[in-house]
């Protein structure tokens, strides 16, 4: 799915960034853990969140994420859709719930990201 | 020797928590290092800035490339870690409510850390401080 149909889908205000809308994504990841995200997602991947902090663009902007989308109506501060700017990465926000905006980008083709099995002590 | 940089890291101002990591990959991206790479030196020195800002009383990164090989040395003047083994379990994490709403503290920071990259050498005492070194083959 390209960004914009991202967008559609979830109703979604666009942040920042709309010139990117061609962007295509074929994953998805919801969460509000950041440190979750750097565990689990391989790039290309959607964040989804309800994080609107400054670490929600840093996260995606490490793991190099094409896009970010904020739920439950929540919007970042300015300084993070600055950066969010700064970085050319788009940033979407929709008043959905994340139960909800996950169900509808399920549903309309967007795939889940494969993560490896932890056991749970890597050890030193 | 390619890069080598200092960058130290202030203890418990989340604001800027994030900063050395972009400032890395910047100059990682100006050298061509591979995406892959890049990623996982990313996410590795990104872990190591946040746990410096929030568990520790400040620090300093060390960023090296070379030929073959990219290093990245992390480490702070205390307060040391008291387990090292249960610090290293997935989920285990002593972070305060207020670091989890910033998102961080689910325990995955230091087995992610381990797991991303090729070379992972940790030791701490309490008191003195925690001592990370790094490897990423090129």
């Amino acid at each position: 799915m390209t960004v914009k149909e991202i967008a559609q889908v979830l109703d979604a205000q666009w942040l920042c960034c709309e010139e990117e809308e061609n962007r295509v994504i074929h994953t998805a990841f919801a969460s509000d853990m950041m440190s979750d995200v750097l565990a689990y997602v391989q790039e290309d991947t959607l964040l989804l969140t309800g994080l609107v902090n400054d670490q929600s663009i840093r996260t995606a902007e490490m793991l190099d994420l094409p896009c970010v989308v904020y739920v439950r109506g929540k919007n970042p501060h300015k300084q993070t859709i600055d950066r969010a700017t700064l970085l050319g990465m788009p940033a979407l926000s929709t008043q959905y719930t994340m139960f909800e905006a996950c169900g509808r980008l399920y549903a309309a083709g967007l795939s889940a990201v494969e993560i490896e099995e932890l056991d749970g002590d890597v050890g030193l | 020797m390619i890069i080598k940089e200092t960058y130290p890291v202030a203890a418990d101002d989340m604001s800027v928590a994030g900063d050395v990591s972009a400032s890395i990959k910047r100059q990682m991206k100006r050298l061509g290092i591979p995406n892959q790479i890049m990623r996982r030196v990313s996410v590795c020195t990104y872990e190591a800035e946040i746990n410096l800002v929030i568990h520790s009383d400040g620090g300093e990164i060390d960023f090296a490339i070379s030929e073959d090989e990219i290093c990245v040395h992390v480490r702070d003047v205390g307060p040391g870690i008291p387990d090292l083994d249960k610090a290293m379990t997935e989920g285990f994490s002593t972070a305060t409510s207020e670091v989890r709403n910033m998102g961080f503290g689910a325990g995955m920071g230091l087995p992610n850390m381990k797991r991303n990259a090729d070379g992972f050498a940790i030791t701490s005492e309490v008191g003195k401080g925690t001592d990370i070194v790094m490897t990423f083959n090129i």
